[in-house]
């Protein structure tokens, strides 16, 4: 049995618009998604903003009811059993928010370990346990106002691990987290990897998702476009190379050219501090530097480098197109 | 561990750690002393005017539960909402603990700092103002000031709960602050009123525990008032612990537990 399975999954919201003449118009967030994760996996969610990602984490954790469509988790629906689901899943998401700021925190710990009903003798132990693998003890006593983001992220996951969950949903967990941080909070969430831990993941950043999960669904306007490991998903794009251009003016409509020239794909632009870069996915077999420089004349140009695609391409492809 | 031990230990820890939370912000606290104060000075030199001193004891009682009045009906139900904005809002309706024992704390710890005001507008009363409030029924009083403040508790936990579900549910406290000074009889005796008024105000908690704090001062039986006044804090917590159910639902449904 799948830990989680999620079918035909769909939510809208209502929005209104206008004071005196209101009008509310519904908004589809999630258009009839399904998936499943088993047992010991590590299962990113990926999507541009917007895309359906945390509403889809909402209704499996029991914060929303799905509009259609039905879940379950180890067997319990999300719907008609929110209680049991509670008591097995962790919900950790990203950002400042989600700690009270004037408790240590050990008070934190111990708050949602009541609420997470832990074994009063079993406390003590659990969240020095805890403590260690986030590498917070010895700051367990500070009030968590004095924190960087980095200690609240890690705060954040022993919070969601004290009841030993069965599924661990973590919601962007490293987003606004410096790059040193970062790496700790995936050394943490690959250790819990280790430990046979399942987890939903959902980030902006390919590389870690690369690093981190062993499947990947891509949800692009609240339906998935894509499903597979890193590997299968970087293979759609990997039946050719990727072209990168630095290039320092406005393109105008010469991105329009590229994207037109025999054996180019598509082409994305992505922004640098002092630059942009042209990223063009290229055709197995096909060689289109020199017409893409012709194409690009009387712009200033920077390094031009062609390489194997990433996870980033796939993404890239899959939610661009 | 039996369901009746876990959940008043769930109760008794949160509330200590609530207790921490409104204690540690010098802001709050500095709010909290001038607060009632103010209101009580206010009472006080209106009611001097008239020269009787037992003016002046009917309105130092009654500015005493005021204060207490106004720290709950105003900050039950901004605690919530205070939840909603740092994002643990969301984490207490995810745990698998029913919401109702997660929010009673909350507004158990809010009335134990109300006893603060109610202490302390007695003694600036007696101190300030010369205001000698002689306690009849000593045992009496202190069963009535205990009572009401539970029921204030309750009754702020009623009011909590619908910010769960309304994200503007907060202005309901402030919208009942004043209304509150006169349906409960703290400055003004309900005789005064129409009797829709008094009915009214029959419903609420503190207009019974108000009259058995005046009872037990007096020297007379407060015990009825004080049975009815607990009565209502009763029906005022079972209430609110079946509506959190029904409201977190709708909250579900309605996606209004977080912000955006």
């Amino acid at each position: 049995m799948s830990i989680l399975e999620a079918r035909e999954l769909r939510r809208s919201f209502a929005t209104t618009t206008g004071v005196l003449r209101r009008r509310i118009e519904p908004v589809e967030a999630v258009r009839g998604v399904s998936f499943h994760i088993e047992r010991g996996e590590v299962f990113g969610l990926l999507g541009p903003n917007g895309a359906g990602k945390t509403t889809t984490i909402k209704m499996l954790i029991t914060l929303l009811l799905p509009t259609s469509g039905s879940a379950t988790i180890l067997g319990h629906d999300v719907v008609a059993d929110p209680r049991a689901v509670r008591r097995r899943i962790g919900y950790v998401f990203g950002g400042d928010r989600g700690l009270y700021e004037r408790l240590s925190a050990l008070d934190n710990l111990r708050y949602f370990a009541e609420l997470y009903a832990v074994p009063a003798r079993e406390q003590r132990a659990r969240i020095g346990e805890l403590l260690e693998l986030v590498g917070l003890s010895g700051r367990e006593r500070e009030r968590v106002e004095g924190f960087s983001r980095g200690m609240r992220q890690r705060l954040h996951i022993a919070r969601g691990l004290l009841h030993d969950p069965d599924l661990l949903f973590l919601d962007e967990p490293s987003i606004g987290i410096d790059p040193v941080g970062a790496r700790e909070l995936r050394q943490t969430i690959a250790g819990l990897r280790e430990q046979g831990k399942t987890i939903l993941l959902t980030t902006h950043y390919m590389f870690e998702a690369d690093e981190l999960c062993d499947r990947i669904a891509v949800i692009r306007q609240g339906e998935l476009v894509a499903t597979g490991t890193p590997a299968e998903l970087k293979a759609r794009v990997s039946a050719g190379s990727v072209l990168e251009v630095e290039v320092f003016d406005a393109l105008g409509d010469r991105l329009a050219i590229v994207e037109a020239l025999p054996g180019v794909r598509s082409s994305t632009m992505t922004t640098g501090e002092t630059s942009q870069t042209l990223v063009v996915s290229v055709d197995a077999g096909a060689d289109v530097t020199g017409a893409t420089l012709d194409a690009l004349h009387g712009i200033r140009v920077g390094r031009v480098v062609t390489r194997q695609p990433t996870l980033e391409d796939a993404y890239v492809e899959l939610v661009g197109s | 561990m039996s369901g009746v031990h876990r959940a008043a230990r769930v109760l008794v820890t949160l509330w200590w750690l609530q207790l921490k939370i409104v204690a540690v912000s010098a802001f709050d606290g500095v709010l909290g002393v001038i607060y009632p104060l103010f209101f009580a000075t206010t009472a006080f030199l209106m009611f001097g005017q008239s020269g009787n001193p037992q003016a002046l004891v009917y309105a130092g009682l009654g500015a005493a539960v005021m204060g207490t009045w106004s720290a709950m009906a105003t900050s039950a139900s901004g605690a919530l909402q205070s939840q909603r904005w740092q994002g643990t809002l969301e984490l207490l309706v995810c745990a698998p603990t029913r919401l109702a024992l997660a929010v009673l704390p909350v507004t158990a710890a809010l009335a134990t700092v109300a006893l603060y005001s109610l202490v302390a507008t007695l003694l600036w009363g007696r101190f300030v103002f010369g205001i000698d409030v002689a306690i009849a029924s000593p045992v009496a009083f202190v069963v009535a000031l205990a009572v009401t403040l539970a029921s204030l508790a309750t009754f702020g936990f009623l009011l909590s709960v619908t910010v769960v579900r309304y994200r503007t549910g907060w202005a309901l406290g402030n919208l009942l602050e004043y209304p509150g000074w006169l349906l409960c009889g703290f400055l003004v005796p309900l005789d005064l009123f129409p009797t829709w008024v008094q009915w009214l105000a029959q419903a609420l908690p503190p207009t019974w525990g108000m009259a058995a704090i005046r009872s037990a001062a007096a020297g007379q039986a407060p015990w009825g008032e004080i049975a009815v006044c607990a009565g209502l804090g009763l029906g005022y917590a079972v209430l609110a612990t079946v509506l959190s159910e029904r409201l977190v639902d709708s909250a579900r449904r309605h996606a209004t537990l977080a912000l955006t």
